[in-house]
Parts: C-alpha cells; sequence; structure tokens
C-alpha cells in the first residue's frame, strides 16, 4: 500500500509540470497583456516597458516559465495587476470555495446516495420513477438556469434567502449556491448509486448474507452499500477538482468571490501571474483528490490493493 | 450496530442543513444607520489619484479626495475648490494660491507642497503611474518619464512651491483651459503618510475628501463615512457608504430589486427592458461625456486612399443610429450629430448640427458615395470589438445589419470579435486592425479639448486609428493658445469640422449614465461622468 502510494505520489510530477507549462503557454498566447491596463487609452511607452519589466513579460517564454516555477517553489505566486499578491487573493478566494464545494459535497454524498439506495431497493415502483424523472430534469437544465430561477424565487419573490452572498459567505449563505453547484453532479450520483445498488442487489453474497438471516440493515450498509459504492466513490472524488474549478457559473450568479471569480477576472485582464497560480492550485487539488480517490478504492476493495 | 452509526450520521447531517437554512436570510437588508450601499466593480489599478483611470476607482476616489477645481455635479462647469485662486498672464505660467483650513483626514494641513509632491510622484517613471501624461504638459516631464530609458531628474522643474499656500506651475505650450482640467482626480493632493508608508496608505487610503475609509477588503468591499470634521462646503448628507464588488451587474440588480442594495450605477443592458416596471422614477438615465465611435486604421493604406473619406461618410449614412439606439439600448442612448457630448452644452462646444447630414440615415445616398469612393476595402468591412464586456457584439451586429441593407449587399459588413478587452487593446496598439473597430471615449474633464486633441492630434494619446491632419493639429494648436474660453471653444469647433469633412471617425451615440435605487434613499444623482454624487444621497 505504502509503495502504491509513493507511486502514485511519483507519477503527479510529471503531470503538475505538464500542466502549469501548457497553462502558461495558453495565458501567453493570448497577447500583451499590459495594454489592458491603460484602458481605452494607449499606456505611454516608458509606462509600459516598465510595467512590462516588473511583471516580467520582457524575458522569453521558456525563462518565464523557468523564474515563475522556481519562484513557485519558495512560495511566490507573483502579483496581480491590482497590485496584490496572488498568494493574498488565493488566501482570500480558496477558503470560500472549499466551503462552496464543501456544502455542495455534503449535499451529493446525502441526497445523491440516500436517494440511490432507496431507488436502488424499489426498482420499478412508482418511487423509483419518480426519481429517475426528476433527475432527468436536473440533468437535462443547465445550472445558470436553475441558479437564476432559484435567486429569483428565493431570494426576490419569497425573501427566504438574500440573492448575493456577503463577502464573508458563511456556510448558511453558501447553501442555496451549493445545492445549485451540487444539483447536477447530485442527480449523476443518484442514478449511479441506484443502478450499482440494483445491480449488487441480485448479487451471490447478497442472497447468501439475507439466507443468513442478517438483519436487512445491516445487509444493506455492511454488503450491499460498500460494493455499490466503488463507482461512485471515483464520480465524487473526480468531482470535487471539477466542483472548485467549475464553480465560475454559480459563483458569478451568487456573487461568491471565490476561485471562479478570480479566475474570470485573472482572464479576463490577462493576468498570467493569477490565471497560472490559481490553475496550480487547482491541478494540485485534482491530483490530490484523484490519489485520494484510488486509495479509497483499494480500501473498499482488498483485491485492487494488491493488482 | 456500526449500520445504526451511519444512518445517524446521516440524518445529522440532513438536521443540520436544515436548521441552518432557516437561520439563513434572517438578516436584514441594508447597512449601518445612515449609510448607503452601493455596488462597485473591483478597480484595475491600485488604488492612488494618478493611477485611476477607470470609473469604478474614480469614484472612490471621488468620496476620499478634493482637488484645486471641482466640477459642479449638475453642469460639469470647473470650480473653484482648494484653489482661492490660479493666475496667468500668458496662459503658460499659473501661479496657484491654495485656500486656508483644509486638512487631510489624518490632521495633516493640506498645503502647496502637498500638491507638489503628488505631481511629482505621478509624473516619475519610477512610480509607474498610469496617468502619468496628464502631467506632461509641466514643464520639465521629458527629464523625469523620457519615452525611452531612465528619468534624469526627480522632480518637474516646471513646479516650484513658493510658500504654505502659493506654487506656480510652467506649462510647455500656451494652453488657456488648463486650470480647467484639474478637477481631473490625478491633480489630488497627498499626504505626507503616503510616502512615508506607501503600502499601508495602500491598505486604507487617507485622503481629504468628505469621507474616510472605515475598512477596504480589496476586491470585495470599502466601507467609507463621513468626516464630521470637513472643512469643505459639500459635506456628506449621509453616515456613509458601503461599496459592495459585484462580479455580475445582474447579481447587483437583483440584490437592488431584492431590497439588499440601494445604490446601483450601471443598469445592466439585459434588464433595460424591465427597469422601468421594477424601479419606476427610481430609475435615472441622465446624460454623461461619453460618445461611441468608429475608428478607422489609417496605418492601413487601403483606408487612407484618397477618395476614402467618401466612403466612411457613406458608411456613416448607412447607420440607421435611431432604430439601433430605441431597439438595441432601449432609448438610453441618444444618436450622435458630433464628436462631444450633450454634457458640454452648446457654450462649451457641444453642436447636434455639426455633423448634418452625414449623420442622418440616408441608404440611397450611402450606396452611392460608397460606390464613389471606390468601394469598401477588400469588399467586406470588418468592425473589431471586444465580446467580454458591455453588449458590443448586439450593437455590432445591428450596425452591420444596417450597413447591408443600405447597400444592397448581403456579404458587405460582419463583425470580428476579439476575446477579452485586453487582447482587444493589444491588438489596437500593435496596429493589427484589418477594418473599422469599436472606439469608446468617455471625457476626463468637460472640456470639448478632451473630446478632441487626445483621439485625433497627430499620435495622442489615444488616437488609436493613427489618424492625422495639419490643418486640424493647427487649429487644436491656435485653440489652446487662445486667452479667451469662447474663442478658444469656436477654434476647437473649427478643429471639429476638419474631422467632420475627412470623417475621421463615425459618431455613434451618446452614452447615458443609468442608475437605479432603492426606496430606502432619496437625492439621488449622476455626475457628468455618470458617478453617482454620493455626498448629496439622504437616507429616508
Amino acid at each position: 500500500m505504502g509503495r502504491y502510494v509513493i507511486r502514485r505520489l511519483l507519477q503527479m510530477i510529471p503531470v503538475f509540470f505538464g500542466a502549469t507549462l501548457l497553462i502558461f503557454l495558453m495565458v501567453n498566447v493570448m497577447g500583451d497583456p499590459i495594454a489592458g491596463l491603460c484602458g481605452d487609452r494607449e499606456c505611454d511607452p516608458a509606462t509600459a516597458a516598465r510595467l512590462r519589466a516588473e511583471f516580467g513579460l520582457d524575458e522569453p517564454v521558456w525563462q518565464q516559465y523557468l523564474t515563475y516555477m522556481g519562484n513557485v517553489f519558495t512560495g511566490d505566486f507573483g502579483t496581480a495587476f491590482n497590485g496584490q499578491k496572488v498568494t493574498e487573493l488565493m488566501g482570500t478566494a480558496f477558503p470560500v470555495t472549499i466551503r462552496l464545494t464543501l456544502v455542495a459535497v455534503v449535499f451529493e454524498v446525502v441526497i445523491g446516495i440516500s436517494l440511490g439506495v432507496l431507488t436502488g431497493l424499489r426498482r420499478g415502483r412508482p418511487a423509483d420513477t419518480g426519481v429517475l424523472l426528476m433527475t432527468l430534469v436536473v440533468i437535462s437544465i443547465p445550472t445558470f438556469v436553475t441558479g437564476l430561477l432559484l435567486q429569483l424565487l428565493l431570494g426576490v419573490k419569497w425573501g427566504i434567502i438574500k440573492p448575493a452572498v456577503s463577502s464573508d459567505a458563511t456556510v448558511d449563505e453558501l447553501l442555496v449556491p451549493g445545492l445549485v453547484l451540487a444539483s447536477v453532479s447530485l442527480a449523476y450520483i443518484t442514478r449511479l448509486t441506484r443502478t450499482s445498488v440494483a445491480e449488487n442487489s441480485r448479487a451471490d453474497y447478497v442472497r447468501t448474507a439475507v439466507a443468513k438471516g442478517l438483519p436487512r440493515r445491516r445487509v444493506v450498509s455492511r454488503h450491499l452499500l460498500r460494493n455499490s459504492l466503488i463507482p461512485v466513490v471515483t464520480f465524487i472524488g473526480t468531482d470535487v477538482g471539477a466542483l472548485m474549478g467549475g464553480a465560475i457559473v454559480t459563483e458569478r450568479i451568487f456573487n461568491i468571490h471565490g476561485v471562479g471569480y478570480q479566475l474570470y477576472q485573472g482572464i479576463l485582464r490577462q493576468s498570467s501571474q493569477t490565471v497560472v497560480g490559481f490553475v496550480t492550485v487547482l491541478v494540485l487539488v485534482f491530483l490530490l483528490a484523484n490519489l485520494l480517490v484510488d486509495i479509497l478504492y483499494a480500501v473498499l476493495d482488498p483485491r485492487i490493493r494488491y493488482a | 450496530m456500526r449500520g445504526a452509526t451511519r444512518a445517524t450520521w446521516m440524518a445529522c447531517a440532513l438536521a443540520v442543513a436544515l436548521a441552518a437554512t432557516a437561520c439563513g436570510g434572517g438578516d436584514s437588508g441594508g447597512g449601518a444607520a445612515g449609510v448607503v450601499s452601493s455596488s462597485w466593480g473591483d478597480p484595475h489599478n491600485p488604488l492612488e489619484p494618478s493611477n485611476t483611470n477607470e470609473v469604478q476607482g474614480g469614484k472612490v476616489l471621488d468620496m476620499l479626495f478634493r482637488g484645486l477645481k471641482r466640477y459642479d455635479p449638475k453642469t460639469g462647469e470647473a470650480k473653484d475648490m482648494l484653489a482661492e485662486k490660479i493666475d496667468t498672464a500668458d496662459s503658460r505660467s499659473f501661479t496657484v494660491t491654495i485656500k486656508d483650513g483644509w486638512t487631510f483626514s489624518n490632521g495633516e494641513k493640506v498645503t502647496a507642497k502637498s500638491f507638489v509632491d503628488a505631481w511629482n510622484y505621478g509624473a516619475h517613471l519610477k512610480n509607474n503611474q498610469r496617468n502619468a501624461y496628464f502631467f506632461g504638459y509641466i514643464e520639465g516631464y521629458d527629464k523625469v518619464h523620457p519615452e525611452k530609458g531612465e528619468a534624469t531628474a526627480e522632480t518637474l522643474s516646471g513646479l516650484r512651491v513658493k510658500d504654505q499656500r502659493t506654487f506656480t506651475v510652467k506649462l510647455t505650450q500656451k494652453f488657456s483651459t488648463w486650470p480647467e482640467t484639474l478637477g481631473y482626480a490625478a491633480f489630488a493632493p497627498l499626504p505626507r503618510a503616503f510616502f512615508d508608508d506607501h503600502d499601508a496608505w495602500l491598505a486604507k487610503p487617507v485622503g481629504n475628501g468628505p469621507y474616510t475609509v472605515d475598512s477596504y477588503v480589496k476586491g470585495s468591499r470599502m466601507s467609507m463615512r463621513k468626516w464630521e470634521r470637513y472643512p469643505g462646503p459639500d459635506k456628506a448628507r449621509n453616515g456613509g457608504v458601503d461599496l459592495t464588488v459585484y462580479t455580475d451587474n445582474n447579481t447587483a440588480y437583483t440584490d437592488l430589486t431584492a431590497g439588499n442594495l440601494d445604490l446601483l450605477d450601471d443598469v445592466p443592458a439585459s434588464q433595460l427592458k424591465n427597469v422601468r416596471a421594477d424601479l419606476g422614477d427610481r430609475y435615472i438615465n441622465t446624460p454623461a461625456g461619453i460618445v461611441q465611435t468608429l475608428a478607422f486604421p489609417y496605418y492601413d493604406e487601403r483606408w487612407n486612399a484618397d477618395g476614402m473619406e467618401k466612403v466612411r461618410t457613406g458608411l456613416s449614412m448607412a447607420i440607421n443610429r435611431q432604430q439601433i439606439t430605441d431597439t438595441i439600448f432601449q432609448k438610453t442612448r441618444t444618436p450622435a450629430h458630433d464628436w462631444t457630448s450633450p454634457v458640454l452644452r452648446q457654450e462649451g462646444g457641444f453642436d447636434d448640427t455639426l455633423c448634418g447630414k452625414a449623420c442622418d440615415f440616408d441608404p440611397a445616398r450611402a450606396k452611392k458615395l460608397v460606390a464613389e469612393g471606390g468601394g469598401i476595402p477588400g469588399g467586406t468591412l470588418r468592425i473589431t470589438f471586444n465580446a467580454d464586456t458591455g453588449s458590443h457584439r448586439e450593437w455590432v451586429d445591428a450596425v452591420c445589419n444596417s450597413i447591408n441593407n443600405a447597400l444592397g449587399n448581403d456579404r458587405a459588413c460582419t463583425g470580428a470579435p476579439v476575446g477579452t478587452f485586453a487582447d482587444y487593446r493589444s491588438q489596437i496598439v500593435d496596429r493589427k486592425m484589418a477594418g473599422p473597430f469599436r472606439a469608446g471615449w468617455q471625457m476626463d474633464y468637460p472640456l470639448i479639448q478632451n473630446f478632441l486633441q487626445p483621439l485625433y492630434y497627430t499620435n495622442a494619446s489615444s488616437n488609436d486609428g493613427k489618424w492625422s491632419s495639419e490643418k486640424f493639429d493647427k487649429l487644436v494648436d491656435e485653440a489652446n493658445a487662445e486667452s479667451d474660453p469662447a474663442k478658444a471653444v469656436g477654434k476647437f469647433r473649427e478643429a471639429e469640422k476638419v474631422v467632420r469633412d475627412e470623417m475621421a471617425a463615425i459618431p455613434l451615440w451618446y452614452q447615458n449614465g443609468s442608475a437605479g435605487y432603492s426606496d430606502r434613499i432619496s437625492n439621488v444623482a449622476l455626475n457628468p461622468f455618470s458617478v453617482p454624487v454620493y455626498n448629496e444621497i439622504t437616507v429616508n
């Protein structure tokens, strides 16, 4: 197991460098960002040159990348165009997005898995058909529609929530945005769990467990669920990264100043320092989440451990 | 019993989630008593007077600073604020005397040195100030801010402190209306605290205006409170202003209709249809010093050829401005008939007859003129715009439709979107424009000079199309040397006629400022820069 983890950790190194280099190149392809800093007029050449030197934009791209990576390892992610340290931006943005992601994941796990188990055990019954229909609706409606609709109904018409999240972004403010963010994945998890549970409930080992006279609850939680959750865990694991990076739409609708917002600003202003910095961290999150999934796999299914 | 624990855990999580929902949304809207909450956009650059060149940063500076002059929020006229008098004999050397009794909110006195130090800071190359060129008329600018290489002087030679309350300014050329430019935020005074601990100042700016900064979370919110001992005549009539950064104006609009926000100073285009029904007379739409034009790449020989002015005039006549402003902008913009803005008013040089027939929709004549001028270079007109902000795509499509219909050719005009504003600007700076492109001008100060010289003078800072005309340059020089303001305006108008005859850029429409507010506040108005006059707002 330890060796397995170490091998996986080593594999992360080339992925990390490859991903950051790609992002770096992509942002650079977008062109010279300095021109946008002076608004609707040309920067005077001397100031533009100084700004370019300050942000290291006057060097060749490969050298910029090397300098950048060198700095990253000392914890210096550079400065955004508005004069703030990128680490400072991360310090304010990541906690907010992590809270939002956690809320979303909790919704996915709690609602998604319970509905999945419920319908999986009662397949073909009205409850099953009803939930399946509901998930279909949720999957087919884009997030921004659900988001705007909930915002309008709960925020403006009924006044239950505030339409915009304050800069503190406390957990209770994030419940509705979290639900919106989770909605599509939640529907997938329901369907995934349902299929898996339905399939496994006919398996031999479940029949054996029932025949042994184990209480139903124990059969479901120890025998059925443990095996049925493997694909679900994979999905949730990869989804954590997707949720953090893909929160742009939700964050924009509910005015959440998280990672999505900073990335959006960074891209609009072509601030490579911001974009590369944030994406680097997101890549790390992605890799770690995947590693965690693989380890969980091994825990859930001992056969994988020795493979 | 292990299964039971899991079930309990799930139940608890659900209960917590539900309980938390019940707690959420219980807080009341709005801020502290007498405080106005207002929408804000994240300033692009660090908040320093000479480094702020867009509206969002500018609105903060307008609350925190008072300069020598201030533009009247209603008329736009430059009126003395800290200046007691500004004397000149030759329109080139000025003696500025400042009023007694002004202090910064940290107690420091505002002296002549506060201005001279601030201006020297703003002009110096090493400080990377985006607005440095505002000091370009002052003698010695080429030493502290050379086009290439290092600065050879620390301070502007044209600035001299005479005593506590007087300083002199020497300009490189005659510029009779120069004192009227001094209301621009870049000319604000700075306290010693700014120079002593720059980082601390940026974290919590200190100025001499009617408000002080209570707290500032960069990129997120800024709370300003009334400064009780503010010595000026325009004291704040509310307890303070809380600015909240919105990632999307639509969210701000939703927050306004839900009663959580008091003031939104830029109603999104998509809500213009609903805004009158939602807000009634709490929606304001007033002229602002913004004019939208189509500029041409004169560095491209095909656009600079003889006879092209006919094509450009023809294109101008092919655009149905009235229809576009009515349908796409819901009458919140006005078809332009000159290259300035209505906020200048007649005496300031605005003239809505100046463009004349060349700005009237006349498809038949348009088709004829374009044919006479030799047709559109390359056969297809590509209008370049940035697709990330504003609703540029909508109007570019509409303009193209209008041109296509007038010329009777479906392929005469297409839009050419560029992804981001930064990329758009860098393509302009690199002179890569293949055809006409979107150009907007928001005035720095309400002078006709500001609508013409930076945009059309040879190699001027915002002359993106690189248009050049000796006749125009000569008239502008003469206008600047003219000591009688009325005569200067007349000369500028002559110069504007050169722009018209050549159709250097096609004027499209004057943009209005638009704002909506809640029933919690009153006395809301926009100044000619489309910024709310915050200090006048009262809380009911």
